[in-house]
């Protein structure tokens, strides 16, 4: 009985070979859209180009004070001179939230002991860049931070 | 007994049952280090039971996390015991994972027939791990807050992939209700499933390779058969199972109750963070290499350096029975090995706890 069944190992093939393909695709169907659900969709966040920073006049010398700019933390600080400036606040190496430390006269980190100077460059332990500058206005007495463009 | 019988007709009651009674488990010095499997399974069940009772009461968003579990601690009859529990019980079962496996290796129990066994065993440990860091952030306070910040963040340190694996850990860009979320989901249902099915596999194995005896003692039994003792499964080994998580339970109870676990602030976003953001104790080691590593290492990123190395430290950890050797050499290595991975963990450990940070 060998009609129409000359060659049994290459049909044997071909039929493996479809059955891979449909198996390969079933997988793919259910895979690829959970890959795609895994990755968040962008939220377009409204991207604050500036915020007010509450009064000036608190805001004493050798001092500084965390404020939301937009999702993210922002710092002002007035140096000990008494001149006022803002910073992103989000740590430059692993996105901690950083504080002024008056008694170093510094912005400091406390996740891995971070430290920039008063004008945000990263002088001390991990952190491999400076804090993003932002410009800082008094109208009255509200401080206005402005992200530089 | 009508009952035993009924029973019997339907389920294999007696082919376990004998299975159980032939089965031996072999006695001799290191015998002890036997029972850490056993106690991390437990310590597993715990975590299973109070987990599920937390559940009843807690809710995953940003808004209501934190005063979800102040509820727990502070209105439900025992719910400071049951959240305290499962805290405790995480940590032990970490411990008892990590010495479990550290025997395993000092023992070289992964030797043929069992590589899969300790597959599945490193996989086990790695999902206890993400079980710890997806657990953390769940009561939303400042400390786990900013550990996840810290600890999702190392993951943009990979090339190419880096941001979309933090969006991916995240949920997002930062750190928020999202993020919290999605561990929930990640803690709660993904990781418990696939835990359970490999519990089952590495269940399956050791029933079916039964209990490695080390090499020293292998020889010992070569040259005299009578040398080493074993002992029954059943009641013996089981009996000193069960003596062994009662011990375990009270030790439990006992932290749990002297040391409930602290609750701390609400995490605010827009706080700075506070002095003492740490991990969890098992991150520890991995935390204080990260303070250590200079930002750029030959040319390249610090970070990415440490975690690479971490990583292929992993990788090795899993596929150790496929590339050691079977001669008393390359078991000398492996113990060597072993010994300094665990020493340098411990030092990194013991420095991070030492460090006050000012
Ligand atoms: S996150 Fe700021 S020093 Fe590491």
């Amino acid at each position: 009985m060998t009609t129409g069944n000359e060659h049994p190992q290459a049909r044997r093939s071909v039929v493996n070979w479809l059955l891979g393909l449909w198996g390969g695709g079933v997988l793919a169907s259910i895979f690829y859209p959970v890959v795609r659900y895994l990755a968040p969709p962008d939220v377009p966040e409204a991207a604050a180009l500036s915020v007010t920073a509450g009064s000036a006049q608190a805001l004493a010398p050798n001092s500084g004070r965390v404020v939301p700019f937009g999702a993210r933390p922002a710092i002002v600080i007035r140096t000990p001179a008494g001149e006022l400036r803002a910073f992103s606040a989000t740590c430059t190496h692993l996105d901690c939230t950083v504080q002024y430390r008056p008694d170093l006269q510094r912005i400091w980190c406390a996740c891995h002991n971070g430290e920039y100077d008063l004008n945000g460059r990263n002088v001390a332990g991990p952190p491999p860049r400076p804090l993003d500058p932002y410009d800082v206005n008094v109208a009255g007495d509200e401080i206005t931070i402005t992200r530089r463009s | 007994m009508r009952l035993r019988a009924w029973l019997a007709e339907r389920l294999p009651l007696d082919d376990v049952l004998a299975t159980l009674r032939h089965k031996r488990v072999p006695h001799h010095e290191y015998s002890v280090w036997y029972y850490f499997g056993g106690t991390t399974l437990f310590l597993f069940a715990i975590q299973v039971g109070t987990g599920a009772l937390l559940l009843l009461y807690y809710r995953p968003s940003a808004a209501e996390a934190y005063e979800s579990v102040q509820f727990i601690v502070a209105r439900v009859p025992f719910g400071w015991l049951v959240r305290s529990i499962h805290a405790w019980s995480a940590n032990l079962m970490v411990a008892s994972a990590f010495a479990h496996l550290f025997s395993v290796a000092f023992l070289h129990a992964y030797r043929r027939p069992r590589e899969l066994t300790w597959m599945s065993g490193v996989l086990l440990l790695v999902l206890t791990l993400a079980f710890g860091f997806t657990g953390y952030l769940l009561p939303w306070n400042e400390v786990s807050f900013f550990a996840t910040r810290v600890g999702t963040d190392i993951a943009a340190t990979v090339p190419l992939v880096g941001h979309a694996l933090v969006r991916f850990l995240r949920g997002g860009d930062d750190v928020t209700g999202a993020t919290l979320t999605r561990l929930f989901g990640f803690h709660v249902a993904v990781l418990p499933a696939v835990a359970t099915a490999l519990v089952a596999l590495h269940l399956l194995l050791v029933q079916r390779h039964g209990m490695s005896v080390p090499p020293s003692v292998e020889r010992r039994a070569a040259a005299d058969p009578g040398a080493v003792r074993s002992i029954p499964f059943l009641p013996h080994f089981l009996l000193r199972d069960l003596f062994a998580w009662t011990a375990v339970l009270a030790v439990l109870a006992s932290l749990a109750t002297f040391y409930p676990s602290e609750l701390g602030a609400k995490a605010d976003p827009f706080a700075p963070a506070p002095a003492g953001i740490r991990p969890e104790w098992y991150f520890l080691w991995a935390f204080e290499t990260l303070k250590h590593v200079p930002p750029t290492v030959a040319g390249l990123n610090g970070e990415f350096v440490a975690v690479a190395a971490m990583g292929s430290g992993a990788v090795g950890a899993l596929l150790l029975p496929l590339v050691a050797g079977r001669s008393p050499r390359s078991r000398a290595i492996v113990v060597w090995i072993c010994a300094a991975a665990l020493l340098f963990m411990g030092g990194m450990t013991m420095l991070a706890l030492r460090t006050v940070t000012p």
